[in-house]
């Protein structure tokens, strides 16, 4: 079946199964490797997207749920090649060490920042509490992402 | 393999009944899929077809209907945690959703899902059970209303046709306790099934309760009331006896099993707890008092 998908801005059609998962046609079709698969089953958050600007889990979206829709990946936050502001905070506080989180907490981390609240390092929390770190460096990811909060507010 | 499913995406009900009649005993209802996606990537559920009505709108509300609060089958978790209406009337439900997985799944998953998903360890259930709710089914033949504790008729088994889509849960006003409490224990606090779950629903009025409600999940094959515990305190005041007498009463009526997130003992042992602190901090917000 045909699908169209708005991702990062580019329209873009893919021609397959209903029941295929948002994560490997994200992958596999259209080549929006950016996107991880962690443990396949919503419990890790490293395949994050935004859907319509919400954050979801890719690997638990049949891409028929996805049609006409506007995803973003993690290759969207980088406009021209050029890191975004919440990228840099991630680079400069060390939020980063094995990198298989990385792709999802900051699609998360972006949902954040998205939100129109006051944000506390609770908040933050409990923002990125459905992104596992298997290296736990949750303290300086936290701490970019408050980074990037305060310059926002 | 994947590519064999057919998958029906619809918008409107009429479309999802005709769907029902012709395909509802060899396919799945998939709404929000954080339940369904999980078994089909562990290829532990494979059907030949599959009604998606993820995008069916009128499923999508909550509306105040003035004695009561009606939820479309396709709420979200993250819909009733912003609603200000659940937030006056319902608040453990707002706790108890603000508990299930994390903001990913709470986008995604609905209360429809959780409901027909029939785990006993859902965690929106027993406030459900505990508010007396009505389920609000449809079909082509019509519509019917279930009440929500006469929904499960086994381990994973509802009274849901084949033919028939759940449409919605009508929650009575008057069956909303000015006292509501909601515990659940899991490995963590995000992402976590619950190993046991404690919903409280009172009127606590001229220091005795005046109705109380008490339903428990993940102990037994399915949600359960604690009607024992029930009789035992209504219409008296707690005292630290009758604190003791009912909490061991709980943990009586429930019938836990061992499973890889906790034994049954232990199970038992927290409904004991739960019932006590939930029931001593629920007289403490209506009377301001201690249990004496």
């Amino acid at each position: 079946m045909k699908f169209h998908l708005n991702i990062n801005g580019t329209e873009c059609d893919a021609d397959v199964p209903p029941m295929k998962r948002l994560l490997d046609v994200l992958r596999e079709d259209l080549s929006f490797t950016g996107t991880k698969e962690g443990c396949g089953e919503g419990e890790c958050g490293a395949c994050s997207v935004l859907i319509d600007g919400a954050v979801v889990n890719s690997c638990l979206i049949p891409v028929c749920q996805a049609d006409n829709t506007s995803i973003l990946t993690v290759e969207g936050l980088a406009a021209n090649e050029r890191l975004s502001f919440l990228q840099q905070c991630f680079l400069e506080c060390g939020g980063a060490q094995c990198g298989i989180c990385t792709p999802g907490m900051l699609v998360a981390a972006k949902a954040i920042l998205d939100r129109d609240r006051n944000e506390s390092r609770a908040s933050i929390r409990e923002g990125i509490a459905g992104n596992l770190c298997r290296c736990t460096g949750y303290t300086k990811i936290i701490d970019a992402i408050e980074k990037a909060v305060m310059e926002k507010q | 393999m994947i590519g064999d499913i057919k998958v029906q995406s619809v918008k409107r009900l009429r479309e999802a009944y005709s769907w029902l009649d012709e395909f509802g005993r060899i396919g799945k209802v998939l709404a929000g899929g954080t339940d369904l996606m999980v078994y089909l990537n562990a290829r532990s559920l494979m059907m030949p077809a599959y009604l998606d009505i993820w995008r069916i709108e009128e499923l999508r509300t909550i509306e105040d209907e003035g004695n009561s609060i009606l939820l479309g089958a396709l709420t979200t978790y993250t819909d009733i945690i912003k609603s200000s209406i659940i937030a006056k009337y319902a608040p453990i439900l707002v706790e108890a959703s603000r508990t299930v997985g994390a903001v990913q799944i709470q986008n995604r998953g609905t209360i429809g899902g959780n409901i027909v998903n029939a785990s006993p360890a859902g965690d929106t259930l027993p406030v459900f059970a505990a508010f007396d709710a009505d389920l609000v089914i449809g079909s082509s033949g019509g519509r019917r209303t279930v009440p929500f504790n006469e929904f499960y008729t086994g381990y994973r088994k509802t009274a849901l046709a084949p033919n028939e889509l759940l449409l919605g849960i009508r929650l009575h006003k008057r069956n909303l306790g000015a006292q509501q409490g909601f515990r659940k224990v899991g490995t963590r606090r995000a992402q976590a099934i619950s190993k046991t779950v404690i919903a409280i629903n009172s009127k606590i009025e001229n220091d005795v309760f005046k109705s109380i409600r008490i339903s428990l999940g993940s102990v037994a094959p399915t949600v359960i009331r604690a009607p024992k515990t029930e009789a035992l305190l209504r219409g008296k005041p707690l005292t630290v006896a009758l604190l003791k007498e009912a909490a061991a009463l709980a943990a009586s009526e429930s019938s836990p099993i061992s499973d890889q997130r906790s034994s049954g003992e232990y199970r038992r042992w927290i409904v004991e707890a739960l019932t006590r602190r939930g029931l001593e901090q629920t007289w403490k917000a209506a009377t301001g008092k201690e249990v004496a």
